[in-house]
């Protein structure tokens, strides 16, 4: 089992995704268990499901000096950035470290390719048309090359990219960063939007509801996919002894299948371990835990399996059906909500479902509750058996 | 430069056509021989199930092939080794062949090219072959991708007090993308970093400030492979230097003002 980490201190946070722009949009939503889908009005040819769609993104172009990163996963984030006061306390951190001294790691599993497959619908005689032959927008790093120039942060930049763990990753990269002195402060996150390349894939899979997606529901049938903005400034706990911490984190391989989990969640098993382990905690004292919860039959099926290993008073839900699955920044959003609950006491409800899972009624919190939260989980599965999982705390609380 | 990370090399394994193995390419670096004439054009990839390596996509096969080489030299069991894939660009005949469907056809998308798309399918394939429940990453940069992955994968190994496997692979690009993705050889290398120095090379890593490419130190053989795809050439720098044993230091670009400084002790 891994050492104890020290924990360290998250200073700001933001979320943008279908609920609206910023925490308090969030916050609302879920403590009144309202959803953000709506009817797919977004892909290039019909597709009878629901969507997690942001509202306005096509109408936030970016500033002049940074047009050439113009594309719709970018205007997202340039959208999220200006929420939360994220900005300000980014250029809090750069001047109080130096811009080398922070870090930037974003998690995202589709990047700008929305502009790469619209380049393809629009071919000029078999070459990108000209205003999309930019190389930045047609790389997976476009996002993260986009927030450095956008930002002025300048140490260490890597985009993670493991489907839809990547923005949960980012946590461990960064604390790692962090505790080997190779950085002071990081700012990470996840930004997916929606394209056809995920509309269609899932698709394809058979994976896509047609309704809401009723994660942990004995009738569950699929996905409904989102797009996301969320982003969290770790920095070591001293210099913010109030802020909520980063306590743990776990990360594994199911070493089974490329599109299915394990059939006993070992690979989850595993990282949830090590996330405990990191954070000197047991699963006894977890208040929330924020699911994964896809609502796809093996995922959640796969992921009940992790609830016996908690007391019946630890309260479980996924909020997928609030945003829709935002895929590679889904950990990011849903380590947002996870803080959120800790700050103001609320278990979101697992909206969408009305018959759950016999094997998860103990631990499914149906309705908003209201009630302290000073432990709360998130659990991230991806595409290739990739696993992470994320523990946060109140500050003096825990270890 | 202080540096913050000190690992041992305890494992290489390179891939591209006419070099198919670390001794091969080594031999090349130090100018003993030129690329093998009429070799093959894919990875062998050995180690994935003969079933899955039909399946497989060529980054897969390439990542699979050097990660097994540089597993087998360090004498490593691969079931263990936490894992970090590093890629510039990821599948790009995957990326062409998605966006043409969804450009024509979207509802005709292949599932399985679908999960074959994502940039964690060599890590998803590698794990499987190789039974590895341990922590895997899929981690690109652009350009920085060799230095960054690098920096990911050693601060794990040092972190973690664990050896780390370290794979950085790009394949051709294909079809109407190629334009901006521009790399006409794949090339794979990898490295199994280990926390402890032993035998082997060892590596001093920094941060530096400034943003400085090497030196081009391929030889006139590997230029097709370094010239159109920095993250190659960064990679091919290091081995340059581990090929001919002569200690060294290196700084390959790791973001827009910032370098990863190496003291290479082969």
């Amino acid at each position: 089992m891994p050492a104890r980490i020290e924990p360290l201190a998250i200073t700001a946070c933001s979320a943008t995704s279908a609920l609206g722009r910023g925490l308090a949009a969030h916050l609302e939503a879920l403590r009144d268990g309202r959803g953000g889908l709506r009817a797919n009005d977004f892909s290039s040819t019909p597709l009878d499901c629901l969507i997690g769609r942001v509202a306005g993104v096509e109408d936030t172009p970016l500033p002049a000096p940074l047009a050439h990163w113009d594309c719709r996963n970018n205007r997202l984030a340039w959208l999220g950035l200006q929420q939360d006061g994220l900005r300000d306390a980014i250029a809090r951190v750069v001047t109080r470290h130096g811009a080398s001294r922070v870090a930037l790691i974003m998690g995202t599993s589709t990047a700008s390719i929305g502009s790469t497959e619209d380049a393809y619908r629009r071919l000029d005689h078999g070459r990108f048309p000209e205003d999309l032959r930019r190389p930045e927008i047609h790389t997976p790093h476009s996002l993260t090359a986009f927030l450095a120039d956008a930002t002025g942060i300048g140490g260490p930049a890597l985009t993670i990219s493991t489907a839809c763990s990547s923005s949960a990753k980012v946590f461990a990269s960064a604390e790692r960063l962090l505790r080997m002195g190779l950085a002071d402060a990081a700012l990470v996150g996840g930004v997916d939007t929606l394209c056809d390349s995920v509309l269609f894939g899932f698709h394809s899979l058979e994976l896509v509801s047609r309704q809401v997606c009723r994660p942990f529901d004995t009738h569950r049938d699929g996905i409904s996919i989102g797009e996301a903005a969320a982003f969290a400034l770790l920095e070591r706990a001293d210099s913010a002894p109030e802020a909520p911490r980063l306590i743990g984190h776990g990360e594994s391989s199911d070493a089974h299948h490329m599109s299915t989990p394990h059939p006993e969640g070992r690979g989850a098993l595993a990282a949830l371990d090590d996330a405990l382990a990191r954070a000197g905690i047991d699963a006894g004292q977890v208040d929330y835990i924020n699911l994964h919860g896809t609502a796809t039959l093996k995922n959640d099926e796969v992921e009940a399996k992790l609830l016996p290993r908690f007391p019946a008073r630890t309260r479980a839900s996924s909020t997928k059906s609030f945003t829709g699955h935002t895929l590679g920044a889904a950990g990011a959003l849903e380590a947002a909500i996870a803080l959120l609950a800790i700050e103001h006491g609320v278990v979101p409800p697992n909206l969408g479902c009305s018959v759950p899972m016999p094997e998860t009624a103990n631990w499914l919190a149906l309705q908003p509750e209201m009630q302290r939260i000073d432990i709360a989980l998130s659990n991230s599965f991806g595409f290739g058996g990739n696993n992470a999982c994320l523990v946060f705390a109140r500050a003096g609380v825990g270890a | 430069m202080s540096a913050a990370l000190q690992v041992g090399v305890a494992g290489i394994g390179a891939w591209l056509q006419g070099a198919p193995d670390w001794p091969s390419l080594r031999g090349v670096l130090r100018g003993e021989h030129g690329l093998a004439e009429d070799a093959p054009a894919r990875p062998a990839a050995n180690v994935l199930p003969a079933a899955e390596r039909r399946r497989a996509p060529d980054g897969v096969r390439l990542a699979a092939e050097v990660a097994a080489q540089a597993c087998a030299m360090a004498g490593s069991d691969p079931a263990t080794l936490p894992c970090v894939f590093a890629s510039t660009h990821g599948e790009v005949a995957i990326t062409d062949y998605v966006c043409a469907t969804l450009a024509q056809a979207p509802l005709e998308l292949s599932p399985t090219k679908f999960h074959n798309s994502v940039l964690n399918a060599p890590a998803g394939y590698w794990t499987i072959a190789a039974g590895c429940g341990a922590a895997s990453n899929a981690v690109t940069a652009y350009h920085h991708s060799f230095a960054a992955g690098l920096l990911e994968a050693a601060t794990l190994a040092c972190a973690e007090a664990t050896p780390v496997l370290f794979a950085s692979c790009d394949v051709a690009s294909a079809g109407p993308l190629a334009e901006m993705t521009r790399t006409t050889l794949a090339f794979g290398t990898a490295l199994v970093l280990a926390p402890e120095p032993a035998d082997g090379a060892r590596l001093a890593l920094g941060l530096r400030a400034g943003n400085t490419a090497p030196a081009t130190t391929a030889t006139l053989a590997l230029h097709g492979v370094a010239g159109d795809n920095p993250a190659n050439a960064h990679a091919l720098a290091l081995l340059a230097i581990l090929a001919n044993a002569q200690p060294l230091r290196l700084a390959l670009p790791l973001s827009t003002g910032l370098s990863l400084d190496m003291e290479i002790t082969p």
